[in-house]
């Protein structure tokens, strides 16, 4: 006889047995050991039917093609620009991608993206080796000027992004903040200071409470007491 | 940093607010423990928000220095762990570690705060040495300040253990503690361009200009200084700084007497 | 033979006190702290990162490298100098094959997942801890891995076999007072850290291996539910 130990939608963790029994089929984040299956990261259990995975909830971003993310320039390479993209990983933005305009060789790369730029890209390719190239060709990918950057766990942002980006709306709609939400967990914004943290206060509640019902009652709250109430 | 995101910044500070909320001279939320470690002789845990440390004292009987052969030995020494930061590395004591440690130690030394002649046992043969460690858990800003308001919170509640023939009894503590007459407080004002902070977190202390450690004694008295940062401070900025850190180190001194 | 009386008044087979707690260090990718007794390590994750310098680099899977140390103000006597010395070397390599049997790195070539364990305050059994603190910080860095690893001590003093021997037990028998250090693998019983200093015979050592077993298994438990409990106090709030 097949059972599920655990329940689906439950926080498991490494070495949980969640299922004894033949009839369930381990998948991403869990593992057959004999008759058990078991949990091998931490996460939230997803019952598929007989599949049994879990959502991770916690760990570094890991590159993913066609993710858009928030990345920082860290060297000036001969045909392109080095990023770091809050990965064990950097990533390379090649001349091609790096405008519409023709870029010839021996051009001031700099003129272009600086050391220490923070820019909204896409990434256009992962190899094994986890070698990630980059570009800033098409809707919405640019350098971004100004404002400031705002780091979070990067599990946590599609809560912060919300249903067909509910949530980021009604943060950017209280406060008139632009806010751009990379994949990688970086997050940039800019307005008036006080909205600004206020922005800051919405975000680190989303990130604290993300698996928690009712949150975006609580972050209406919050937004609507100015986040003054402590 | 980034120039144009550190204009960004300052322009907020300049109207007035920080990213977390606070007020330029606001410290963080302040939490003292006292006596939470069982192998030190006295110990502290300090936390300002979500930076944490450990401040531990030990003390041993030592030979005096020939030159001062009453005089017991007082140490501070602040290490930045790796575990406590990303940015930390294993590997020899590195040039911010010692200034913290030289400047925490300065203000308890030079405010003649511990009475060094109380430690010693006998005259040329055997005094006490007092080591006191400031380890951080979790760094996030400003290791001077709450280094310095630990050290004292462990120094005061620590107590001697026992002298028997063969040496310390480090299991048998005794109910005798080192008198310590002044509460020397550091506290360390930022300049982030025309800005004056206190208590930094990691990313404000990234964008300081020029920053000033004031230790003072009382609402009067100051006993040490070390400035710091790449830029010169006006004389304007300096009255200002003392004015605002000895204020600020009032606040803690009150937490530091109710011991 | 009359029977042995532990000097804490604990059953032979019964460890001290245990706390366990994760997600303690802002800054870490994961971290934790674990108590037993009087002793109390933290445990700090950072990682998987860039790996300098670059010949420690493995192609085909990141690496585990782990870093044990003392606070100055921990030790049972004087003062611990600061920097790592051939005892706390040592340490940190058992512990890294002691931890590095259960996780999963393949995901990221050339990479390393450094961990921090530091001691505020020991009561003997400080390697064993350390190694509970770290496997709890890497399950809640998100870092895979099939199992936790629970870490206990298992001693013999006096003709008896204890588990988790304290300090003061240590210095009980100075004659052949046995120390042995366990880590295992729950979910297959397999032994991944195992030292010891002492003296015992061929049959108590089986004998020891076995009384240890459920003390490690309900480790694993702690270990777990800290883990849990961290999602748990989020939800509450």
């Amino acid at each position: 006889m097949s059972e599920l130990i655990a329940k689906d939608r439950e926080v498991v963790v490494p070495g949980q047995i969640v299922a004894k029994g033949m009839d369930f089929l381990p998948s991403q984040g869990t593992y057959r050991n004999k008759e058990n299956v078991i949990a091998n990261r931490l996460g939230i259990l997803s019952v598929d039917g007989k599949v049994l995975k879990t959502m991770p909830l916690a760990g570094r971003y890991m590159p993913k093609k066609d993710d858009t993310i928030i990345g920082k320039v860290i060297d000036i390479l001969v045909s392109g620009w080095r990023f770091d993209i809050n990965s064990p990983y950097s990533a390379v933005l090649p001349l091609k991608d790096a405008s519409f305009d023709y870029i010839a060789r021996g051009a001031d790369l700099t003129k272009y993206f600086g050391l220490e730029d923070y820019a909204i890209v896409k990434i256009t390719n992962v190899t094994s080796q986890n070698l990630v190239d980059l570009t800033v060709k098409g809707q919405g990918l640019r350098r971004l000027r100004g404002g400031r950057i705002i780091k979070v766990n990067c599990h946590k942002v599609p809560r912060i992004i919300g249903k067909q980006g509910s949530m980021v709306s009604l943060i950017k709609d209280a406060t008139n903040c632009k806010i751009v939400v990379g994949q990688n967990g970086w997050i940039w914004l800019q307005g008036e200071p006080e909205m600004e943290t206020l922005v800051y206060k919405a975000i680190k509640l989303i990130e604290r409470e993300s698996h928690t019902k009712g949150l975006t009652d609580r972050v209406k709250e919050l937004l609507n007491n100015k986040g003054g109430k402590k | 940093m980034n120039q144009e995101i550190k204009d960004h910044i300052r322009n907020s500070l300049k109207k007035g607010v920080r990213l977390d909320g606070r007020k330029l001279d606001e410290l963080r939320p302040v939490e003292l423990e006292t006596d939470v470690l069982s192998t030190a002789e006295g110990s502290a845990k300090v936390k300002f928000g979500d930076a944490e440390i450990f401040v531990g004292v030990k003390m041993a009987l030592e030979k005096p220095y020939p030159d001062t052969p009453d005089d017991g030995v007082l140490m501070v020494n602040a290490e930045l762990l790796p575990m406590s930061n990303p940015e930390f590395e294993s590997g020899p004591p590195s040039i911010d570690s010692i200034e913290a440690s030289r400047v925490i130690d300065r203000g308890i030394r030079e405010s003649k705060s511990i009475d060094t002649k109380s430690l010693c046992i006998e005259k040329g043969e055997q005094v006490w040495s007092i080591s006191v460690d400031v380890a951080p858990v979790n760094y996030d800003g400003n290791l001077i300040d709450m280094g310095g308001f630990g050290a004292l919170a462990a120094i005061k509640t620590a107590r001697f253990p026992e002298i028997t023939e063969d040496g310390v009894d480090y299991h048998k503590r005794t109910n005798k503690k080192i008198v310590v007459k002044k509460l020397p407080i550091p506290i360390t004002v930022c300049k982030i361009g025309d800005s004056l902070i206190v208590d930094p977190t990691e990313e404000e202390e990234s964008l300081i200009d020029a920053r000033l450690t004031i230790t003072s004694l009382d609402k009067d008295n100051i006993c040490a200084l070390q400035k710091g940062g790449d830029y010169p401070l006006s004389m304007e900025d300096i009255d200002a700084m003392v004015d605002l850190a000895m204020k600020k180190a009032s606040e803690l001194r009150k937490k530091l007497e109710a011991l | 033979m009359t029977k042995f009386k532990r000097p804490s008044g604990r059953k032979l087979d019964e460890p001290r006190k245990i706390e366990a707690e994760a997600g303690v260090i802002k800054k870490a990718d994961g971290s934790a702290r674990f108590k037993i007794g009087d002793t109390e390590a933290y445990a700090a994750v950072y990682g998987p990162r860039d790996l300098h310098p670059k010949f420690l680099q493995n192609p085909k899977t990141g690496i585990l490298r782990c870093n044990y140390s003392m606070m100055p103000f921990s030790g049972d006597g004087t003062r611990v100098r600061p920097g790592p010395s051939r005892r706390s070397k040592e340490i940190s390599m058992v512990t890294e094959k002691a931890l590095t049997q259960v996780l999963d790195l393949k995901d990221y070539p050339n990479a390393v997942v450094d961990v921090f364990i530091e001691l505020p305050q020991t009561d003997a059994g400080s390697r064993c801890a350390g190694i509970c603190a770290a496997s709890i910080a890497l399950a809640d860095a998100g870092i895979k891995m099939k199992d936790m690893i629970p870490a206990v001590s298992i001693g013999k003093i006096k003709d008896f076999l204890v588990v988790d021997l304290d300090g003061d037990e240590e210095h009980l028998d100075d004659n052949e007072a046995a120390d042995i250090p366990i880590a295992m693998i729950p979910s297959t019983e397999e032994i991944t850290l195992l030292q010891m200093d002492g003296i015992i015979s061929k049959k108590d050592l089986k004998d020891a291996l076995k009384l240890v077993k459920p003390s490690l298994i309900k480790i694993a438990e702690v270990q777990r539910t800290a883990l849990k409990k961290k999602y748990e106090v989020e939800g509450e709030k």
